[in-house]
């Protein structure tokens, strides 16, 4: 593999890019092969199945030389196709089909998601270097340190406004522009900033916020309109507390958009009939929308509060990137990376946890929710 | 309670040269039961929805007693509307679906739950109040959307094909119920279907549309008796009437070897040499002696006291079909040969070119 890294380097620019596409699509193609091609009954996909379990193996020990690699890849290759022959033969050999396509996402959660979580909960409890146990004491310390409350304080200043602030403004968005002429045209409009990076959008901030001393040309766009307006220039991300309102905004800005997209299509499904009926009912448009819409996209806003509560929970990269946590703007996942940064293993793995706890209830009420929503649906 | 009028009200959908409904002109008694029927796209719902307030009058007016209300917004009308889909509100109970408008009307609780109950004893709803309506069967759920409508006390019910969504059975059971209902309540209602048979047995009078335009309005015997043309003609009564040119001859009309009686009257209001005329089933004798229309037999539905003959003739080189009411146990059979003549009193004679009715109306 590093060999054709190497080889790829030593070319010019442009054949580079064909030549990484061309991979590229290789790769998607041998996925496809697996999942559409070859689990198709009949003989020729047989014969095809035989000649990949010969040929696969065939090709590896070439290209290695290595009569281990070889068999490894046959016997995986055998496996695949045994239980995919299963699989074409309708209904037979159920408990091989559950295994062979449960397991390798079995396997990847357990080695991305619960080893993690239950190593990281180890370290939690130990000292920085990893090697002793130290009960409590990083807890003790994250809530006893005045930065470690600041930390925990500014993430739950966070989750509770970004989600009010997004759902509010994309809900009466999607409400205003519904039905309307150009709806399309303003929907991309607010939904744009969903496709800038995280990164991108704090780097296009810092620069709105950016303050130069007075008497130089701003370069900020607030800086220049306060300015404008016979004011002092001010550094906006630095005076504590409002500076980590002004990197809320950042996240308010960026989640609006995927709120307001799946708002509206939300409130497209509710029945006409329905608000006909509560028109007729005797409501004004204010009254129907509390009655009959709301409750009728429930679930959707729902949906929509918990996932920007949770990316609030573990928002990094927009404070990473404008403050790097200066001036008591940190966050946990910010605290997070600083603190294993500092080498305190053991602090940082306490933040991880104090995260995962917070954003628990939220997934449990989700789930809760979505289970209470089929009693109406 | 209040009378409806309809006074050349006109709806003119944006985009579309043909008004959905055209100069619509109908006048609905207090307490009166009238069915708006006709084919989809007739325009009979967008009638409903005007006077519901939903759809935009672009000319004419509409009163609901002498109160002019084409301006006034849906819920400022005082009336009631039970929808096809029932549009009951899912995240409500049975209850609080029925008590909705008097919540937002502001009437206070306890008397909410009076009248809620009153009208859930009416549609034997009381088990279900709490319930809400995904645990309801399709008949339960209609019950509620009339519930919903009674609780109200409107000054008139409005109903947009509120059975089609049951099944047959419950249709008829359903039918029958809420005919007797709103005699009972006494409420001006107005019902939208398609459907002649639910407009025959449950309406007062009933207006038939076509294209937007009216083309009768009278009480079920009325119609089915009098149409006053082919339209209304071939749509009320099932099975349909038999309706085919015929030849005006010296003394009536020419009906295969035979000729059929019409009075002169009739024949003097036409300077056309052919007629178009109807007779319904039930007023053809079919006979096997050779006078009358040659019908050859195609099926006999056997429906236990009588049947229906179901053949084929030729008239002016085209298939025509005919359908004649036999009786059940003894009749022809498919494959024969009959020949049939209407029952002088009850021909339907139409102008062939404006399928307007020629002869006079008959006192049934």
């Amino acid at each position: 593999m590093s060999d054709f890294f190497h080889w790829i380097a030593t070319l010019p620019a442009l054949v580079q890019i064909p030549l990484v596409v061309g991979a590229f699509v290789a790769a998607v193609a041998v996925i496809l092969f697996f999942v559409e091609i070859a689990p198709r009954s009949g003989r020729k996909y047989t014969i095809i199945r035989l000649a990949v379990c010969v040929l696969a193996p065939l090709v590896i020990f070439l290209f290695l030389g290595s009569v281990l690699w070889a068999a490894a890849v046959a016997a995986v290759l055998g496996g695949i196709f045994f239980i995919l022959d299963y699989r074409a033969k309708q209904g037979a050999g159920y408990l091989f089909q559950l295994v062979g396509f449960l397991a390798p996402a079995l396997v990847l959660l357990l080695i991305g998601l619960v080893y993690p979580t239950i190593s990281t909960t180890i370290a939690a409890f130990q000292n920085s270097r990893g090697n002793r146990f130290v009960g409590l004491d990083n807890f003790q310390w994250i809530f006893t340190q005045p930065t470690g409350i600041r930390v925990v304080l500014n993430t739950i200043i966070w989750v509770l406004i970004v989600p009010a602030f997004s759902t509010a403004i994309g809900l009466a968005y999607a409400v205003f522009i519904d039905k309307s002429r150009g709806e399309k045209f303003f929907k991309i409009l607010v939904f744009m900033p969903m496709a800038i990076s995280f990164v991108g959008a704090s780097i296009i901030w810092r620069f709105v916020y950016a303050a130069r001393p007075a008497g130089q040309n701003q370069i900020g766009l607030l800086n220049q309109l306060v300015v404008l307006f016979g004011g002092q220039p001010t550094d906006f991300v630095s005076i504590s507390p409002w500076n980590t309102f002004f990197l809320i905004i950042v996240l308010v800005w960026i989640q609006t958009g995927f709120a307001m997209v799946v708002l509206s299509a939300a409130i497209k499904g509710v029945p006409t009939e329905q608000l006909e009926a509560a028109e007729l009912d005797g409501t004004n448009a204010w009254e129907r929308f509390i009655n009959v819409t709301v409750p009728g996209i429930r679930s959707s806003l729902i949906v929509v509060l918990t996932t920007i509560s949770i990316a609030s929970l573990k928002v990094f990269d927009i404070v990473r990137t404008m403050t790097a946590g200066a001036n008591e703007t940190s966050v946990i996942a910010n605290e997070m990376y600083t603190q294993w940064k500092g080498f305190e293993n053991g602090r940082s793995a306490a933040f991880a946890v104090v995260l995962f706890v917070l954003v628990l209830p939220i997934v449990i009420y989700n789930a809760r929710q979505i289970q209470k929503q089929r009693e109406i649906r | 309670m209040a009378s409806v009028t309809f006074d050349k009200a006109t709806r003119l959908y944006p985009g579309s040269t043909k008004p959905a409904v055209d100069a619509l002109d109908l006048h609905v008694a207090d307490g009166e039961f009238l069915v708006l029927v006709g084919p989809s796209g007739c325009g009979k719902s967008t009638s409903l929805r005007m006077l519901a307030g939903l759809e935009e009058v672009n000319d004419g007016n509409i009163l609901i007693g002498d109160r002019n209300v084409t301006d006034v917004p849906p819920k400022d009308r005082d009336i009631a509307m039970v929808f096809q889909n029932y549009a009951l509100y899912p995240h409500m109970t049975v209850a609080e679906n029925m008590g909705f408008a008097l919540k937002i009307a502001g009437v206070n609780k306890d008397e909410r739950a009076t009248r809620v109950l009153e009208a859930a004893k009416l549609l034997d709803l009381e088990p279900y109040l709490g319930r809400k309506p995904k645990a309801l069967s399709g008949g339960q759920r209609q019950r509620v959307a009339m519930g919903r409508a009674i609780v109200r006390q409107p000054q008139v019910f409005l109903m947009d094909e509120p059975l089609s969504n049951l099944d047959a059975k419950l249709r008829v059971q359903t039918r029958t119920q809420i005919a007797s209902l709103q005699r009972r309540l006494g409420v001006t209602t107005v019902y939208v279907t398609h459907d002649q048979t639910e407009a025959l047995t449950m309406g007062d009078r009933i207006a038939v549309l076509k294209d937007g335009v009216l083309q009768q309005v009278g009480t079920p015997r009325d119609l089915y008796a009098n149409p006053k043309n082919v339209f209304v003609a071939g749509f009320i009564g099932s099975p349909a009437m038999n309706l085919f040119t015929a030849d005006l001859v010296e003394g009536g009309l020419k009906f295969g070897s035979a000729v059929a009686a019409l009075d002169r009257a009739t024949m003097g209001a036409t300077s056309n040499t052919k007629v178009t005329i109807g007779v319904r089933p039930e007023d053809v004798r079919v006979s096997t002696t050779g006078e009358g229309l040659k019908v050859d037999v195609d099926l006999v539905e056997e429906l236990g006291a009588d049947g229906y003959l179901y053949g084929h003739t030729d008239i002016d080189g085209g298939r025509v079909d005919i359908v004649a009411r036999v009786d059940g146990r003894v009749h022809p059979n498919a494959g024969e040969t009959v020949f049939i003549l209407p029952e002088p009193a009850h021909i339907h004679a139409f102008d062939i070119e404006s399928g307007n009715r020629l002869s006079k109306a008959v006192a049934d």
